[in-house]
């Protein structure tokens, strides 16, 4: 029994901060990291990485891997995994160009029709996970190979673009600018600014909130260093973004997504029962939730989220080509990994993945941008991966 | 002049907060079978694990003589090249791997690491036959029966020349003749010069086999019985395994006792993997309301299948049988339908079972009733912190903030937070199993004192202890249960540790 605990004496409040720090520190870090790397390729590229077209191809360039990353957090959470989506995403483009381009169906249908055979996809595969237990790393390896062959057999081999025009402004295409000026695109950079300033105002209610029922634990100092760099920095970046053509389409899907996401873990009975379930599955049942429906919906949802990203790089593309998701999946489950997730299961956070998904991406771009050969990029990732996940079970284990 | 074989010298154990072996002596003569009795956690398990290195010399105080000279023993190994030989109640065997495997696993008969079959299977020959098992050495472990099982770990420590043999509950999942196969062939291995040391609770086996009986209670030898002089009697036993005086570790209580709430007529369960075991065998039991009920038993009468059976199917496979809450039958098909119809069941392993370790105390309070905290599935993190705190008040759960990782608790209170998430489902009818298991001294009057108050607030209480003292102090009644079936009911007035032990050994007698 400790006692001593109990009560936090007043004089601990330097020792309040480092209690924090140390409970807390992955998040932290793990924003820091990213500031880090960014800054460091920022000045190794003499300013390219942070140039408002860069920026902006880095956006489209990881929106389908932030799309999934979402979704697989789920999956890890519940203590799976999906080694399919990569597949699965180049399998729906497939399906997509199928539809769009030879059978000539409106875009809206098809669009609707993809995601349903993504929902689909999810769903035969979370019912081998979650009712027949199969492990979903095999469950998974045999979607991976099914679907991969299922890509090629569509497309017969071939390339199929391009496609309806309406249907490639999903990733290439921009908020339209109202006012018409001629160097900076004023309504993104609007938005941008009005976003952040909603967000900020909303932690800050929050905060006043837990506040008031003494919950709160986050020092004042971090709350605002945190949440006015977070907010800086999203100014800054529609700035830059508005600089060249604006708010790109798949920039306000993703973020809508993320705030949705982020949403569901944190403060719904669903996201808390998945986190329960990956947590300990026997003492998540014993609490009457119906722990095999719970991982099937997060399989569904993965089906669906993996074939939103299909459709967004096939558009990105416009073509649907059979190598399309080659590796998608890698890059996903790394994402994760480096934002924190347990493979074991239970622990992990939707921005720890969007921001793993960013290192990542930032790495990507910055050293195709030194002129770092694809042999050493996959090098460096993969120790990169390795070292955020030794930082984890290192912290873990102190 | 018989030699001593063995002796262990007022040995002592302790672990964080609780004296295991409290300065035990025990002797052991050669070529004797001595059998160990006592109740569950009474320490014969840890006197054992000391004998055999499990727990190493430096780990405890006291000295092991065994062929004369004291040992310190650094692990399993060490004992085992002197020839003592512990066989577990859970056998340690690989299922996937044969027979002659197992037996010579880890001293596999081999030149330079390559194995050589035919010494293997024609040493496993002579061993199985020296054991009575009529089994290929190539079968796999998991095509044959716990019985034949048992007889392989007896075969397996013959093949390292054991000299004295430990048997932890051997018979204790074998049926009526696998146990008598097994008593006779202790007495040959007698025969042949080897000592044997028997725990069990079956006091019927241990008298057709054992020449002296130690008892063990509370971490204390208390007295070595020789039976050359012919059998002691049962009730001798038995009193001197329980017969300790009683103080005043229970709250008062008034009992008010109401109408019959909760029924279960004629339940029977089914083994989940091996569906043709009948593990409960049509159990009838009722709780009335504000009553605390105990039941007694010994560890594997089937207590906690019927428990975790009852509460939502949680357990085994074709169920079958009526759960009646106020005179009319309910469906109580899945966990979430017990929930509703009010029924708790507060696991006996709170860490596999009862608690999500990683998270805090307010994430696992509200787990199975987070629509209680939350508004069309958006959770009320305020609400749910207040609903945190005032348990932590109420149950006195000792932490530095209710957003503490459980994991970081003691083991009280880590109960009270099992007890304080399936208090907050509001229930009518509380299943306790175990409900002080590896809680120190001072939080289980706390445990007590609550589940008092809940019996005087109107709700029904069944509690499952194979602490008997802690049932006599607690419950208005107590079934006794073995074997999957009620075996004895007693009143308060009526029930003793003599009468429920006695219940229990009568039971597993015929």
């Amino acid at each position: 029994m400790s006692n001593e605990t109990a009560v936090l004496p007043p004089v601990a409040e330097k020792k309040k901060y480092t209690g924090f720090l140390r409970k807390n520190i992955r998040e932290y870090a793990m924003f820091l990291s990213l500031i880090v790397i960014m800054v460091f390729f920022q000045i190794k590229t003499d300013g390219t990485l942070m140039m408002p077209l860069n920026l902006t191809n880095l956006i489209l360039q990881n929106s389908y891997i932030v799309i999934m990353a979402l979704a697989m957090l789920l999956v890890i959470v519940a203590g799976h995994i999906d080694l399919s989506v990569g597949s699965v995403a180049g399998f729906i483009g497939a399906l997509a160009a199928v539809l769009m381009v030879q059978h000539n169906v409106p875009v809206v249908v098809a669009t609707v029709i993809c995601l349903v055979a993504g929902a689909i996809i999810g769903a035969a595969q979370g019912y081998f996970v979650a009712y027949t237990k199969i492990p979903s790393f095999i469950v998974t390896l045999a979607g991976m190979l099914v679907f991969k062959g299922l890509t090629l057999a569509l497309l017969d081999g071939q390339s199929i673009g391009p496609f309806p025009e309406i249907f490639q402004k999903l990733s290439s295409g921009f908020i339209p600018d109202v006012f018409n000026h001629e160097t900076l695109r004023l309504t993104s950079l609007l938005i941008g600014f009005i976003v952040a300033l909603v967000l900020f105002s909303m932690s800050v209610r929050q905060r006043l909130a837990h506040t008031r029922q003494e919950m709160e634990e986050e020092p004042a100092a971090f709350f605002w260093l945190k949440n006015v760099l977070f907010a800086g920095i999203m100014v800054y970046f529609s700035f830059k973004l508005s600089e060249y053509k604006g708010l790109p389409n798949v920039l306000i899907i993703m973020s809508l997504l993320i705030v949705l996401y982020n949403f569901v873990t944190n403060r719904t009975t669903v996201g808390r029962r998945i986190y329960a379930l990956g947590g300990n599955e026997k003492a998540t049942r014993l609490s009457g939730i119906n722990t095999s429906r719970l991982t099937f919906y997060t399989f569904i949802n993965m089906g669906v989220l993996a074939a939103l990203a299909g459709l967004v790089f096939a558009a990105r593309l416009n073509t649907a080509t059979p190598k399309a998701g080659l590796g998608f999946e890698l890059d996903v489950i790394a994402a994760c990994f480096i934002g924190g997730a347990s493979a074991s299961g239970g622990v992990g956070k939707v921005m720890g993945a969007v921001i793993g998904a960013f290192i990542m991406g930032v790495m990507n771009n910055g050293m195709s941008i030194l002129g770092i050969g694809i042999d050493y990029q996959q090098v460096i990732k993969g120790l990169v991966l390795l070292a955020a996940v030794w930082v984890d079970v290192y912290y873990k284990n102190k | 002049m018989v030699e001593t074989i063995l002796e262990m010298r007022d040995i002592t154990k302790t672990f964080p907060g609780v004296v295991a072996l409290n300065h035990v002596n025990l002797s052991v003569k050669a070529g004797e079978i001595h059998a160990i009795v006592g109740e569950n956690g009474a320490g014969k398990s840890t006197l054992m694990k000391v004998l055999s290195g499990v727990y190493p010399h430096d780990s405890y105080t006291g000295e092991i003589v065994f062929n004369g000279q004291v040992q310190a023993f650094g692990d399993i190994a060490d004992s085992e090249h002197l020839g003592i030989i512990i066989i577990h109640q859970e056998l340690a065997l690989v299922p996937q791997l044969s027979i002659a495997e197992n037996i010579f696993l880890g001293n596999e008969q081999s030149n330079n690491g390559v194995i050589d079959w035919a010494a293997t299977h024609a040493k496993t020959k002579q061993l199985l036959k020296k054991v009575g098992l009529k089994e290929s050495p190539s079968t796999l472990i998991t095509d044959i029966g716990v019985g034949k099982q048992q007889l392989v770990e007896i075969a397996k420590a013959l093949s390292k020349e054991v000299k004295l043999l430990i048997l932890d509950e051997p018979t204790a999942s074998l049926n009526e003749t696998d146990s008598d196969a097994l008593l006779e062939l202790l007495l040959e291995l007698q025969r042949e010069g080897i000592t044997s040391i028997l725990i069990s609770h079956k006091l019927n086996e241990i008298s057709k086999v054992a020449d002296s009986i130690t008892v063990i209670r509370d971490g204390a030898a208390i007295e070595t019985m020789d039976c050359s002089d012919g059998p002691i009697p049962e009730d001798r036993v038995i009193q001197r395994m329980v017969g300790r005086e009683m103080s005043d570790r229970y709250p008062r209580r008034t009992p008010n006792i109401g109408e019959t709430v909760f029924e279960v007529k004629n339940w029977q369960v089914y083994h989940p993997v091996h569906p043709d075991r009948l593990l409960i065998k049509g159990i009838d039991l009722n709780v009335r309301k504000g009553e605390i009920v105990g039941i007694a038993g010994l560890m594997g009468a089937g207590r906690t299948e019927l428990a975790m059976s009852v509460f939502g199917k949680a357990y085994g496979k074709h169920i079958s049988g009526e759960v009646r809450l106020h005179g009319e039958a309910v469906d109580v098909g899945t966990v979430r339908k017990a929930i509703r119809h009010g029924i708790a069941y507060v696991t006996e392993d709170r860490k596999a079972l009862g608690l999500i370790l990683h998270d805090d105390i307010k994430r696992n309070i509200s787990l199975p009733n987070l629509g209680r905290v939350s508004k069309s599935s958006v959770i009320d993190e305020g609400q749910e912190f207040s609903v945190a705190k005032d348990f932590r008040e109420k149950l006195k759960i000792r932490c530095s903030s209710v957003r503490q990782q459980v994991m970081n608790l003691s083991g009280g209170n880590q109960q009270k937070v099992v007890l304080s998430k399936w208090l907050f489902s509001q229930p009518e009818v509380l299943i306790l199993d175990e409900p002080t298991r590896g809680v120190d001294v001072g939080a289980k009057y706390e445990i007590y004192t609550i589940i008092s108050q809940l019996a005087s607030e109107g709700k029904c209480v069944l509690m499952i202890s194979s602490e008997m003292p802690e049932l006599l102090g607690m419950c208005d009644r107590i079934y006794v249960m073995n074997e999957g079936s009620m075996v004895g009911e007693f009143s308060a007035a009526e029930a003793s540790q003599e009468n429920i032990m006695g219940a229990i050994v009568r039971a597993g007698s015929h």
